[in-house]
């Protein structure tokens, strides 16, 4: 187990969870994408401090988790609100912000 | 750590994480990325940081997982059938920012020996004195962001029974 493989393993995982947020129409496959780029940014975070030997790196996963949990909270509230609202779960159908 | 331990896990991330991106029914997808955050937390624990590892099982993967399943029960949305969007592109620029990402990975620093500069990343006493020392302040703000967000998500999904 190196640093190089490690960070090459939270590249991939990112890679894939950026094509799901991309392709997938329904909000919550794109939430759970989210959330699966979230945790390779932690796991690159880690096995870099891992690798260096600082334990700053630690914290600072640390306080990630816990903004990432917020995050969804409020991401899926606001998943909520657009099915009862607009009575859709597809992302397309949501652009009332679009220009 | 074994070379081993590392590909087993590295593979059962991998096809965790694909089957989150490519499940048709969105409740399998949560419950592969139970896997994925539960492999992540085994990973955790082999770079020596069990304190993450127990953070990320019960914060990441329970508090998660429990929220996205509701949801998904509140809404009675198991399926997505019309799933995909321009497929090709998203999969060119997916690999495109693999390949840019992969690039930088020669130019590395070499560091000190591996997860030995500090006694290791488990000395969970260091930690909790540099949390509430040195990272106080985040620390504060962070509770006050974790605050926000509960009335944050509450004011947002609350249903408005005179609302005209």
């Amino acid at each position: 187990m190196t640093v190089e493989r490690l960070l090459l393993l939270s590249f991939l995982i990112f890679s894939i969870g950026l094509f799901g947020v991309l392709a997938r129409r329904h909000v919550i496959a794109i939430l759970l994408s989210l959330e699966l780029m979230f945790n390779s940014v932690n796991l690159a975070i880690l096995a870099v401090a891992w690798h260096q030997g600082w334990l700053t790196g630690v914290l600072i996963v640390l306080f990630g988790i816990a903004i990432t949990v917020a995050e969804v909270a409020v991401g899926l509230s606001l998943f909520l609100l657009a099915e009862r609202i607009r009575r859709t779960t597809c992302a397309d159908d949501l652009s009332a912000l679009k220009g | 750590m074994t070379d081993l331990l590392f590909w087993v896990l590295a593979a059962s991330l991998t096809c965790c994480a694909l089957g989150v991106v490519l499940s048709r029914s969105l409740f399998r997808a949560a419950y592969w990325l139970a896997g994925a955050l539960v492999t992540t937390a085994l990973l955790y624990l082999a770079l020596t940081a069990p304190l993450l590892a127990a953070v990320q099982l019960l914060l990441y993967t329970g508090g998660v997982l429990t929220l996205v399943v509701f949801a998904l029960v509140m809404t009675a949305q198991g399926d997505d059938p019309t799933r995909w969007r321009r497929p090709i592109p998203a999969m060119v620029l997916a690999l495109l920012v693999f390949a840019v990402l992969a690039s930088y990975l020669p130019g590395l620093e070499p560091g000190p020996a591996l997860g030995q500069a500090q006694g290791g990343l488990d000395d969970g006493m260091a930690a909790g004195v540099e949390l509430f020392t040195r990272y106080l302040v985040p620390f504060e703000l962070l509770s006050v962001l974790l605050l926000g967000a509960i009335f944050g998500a509450l004011v947002i999904a609350r249903k408005d029974e005179e609302a005209p």
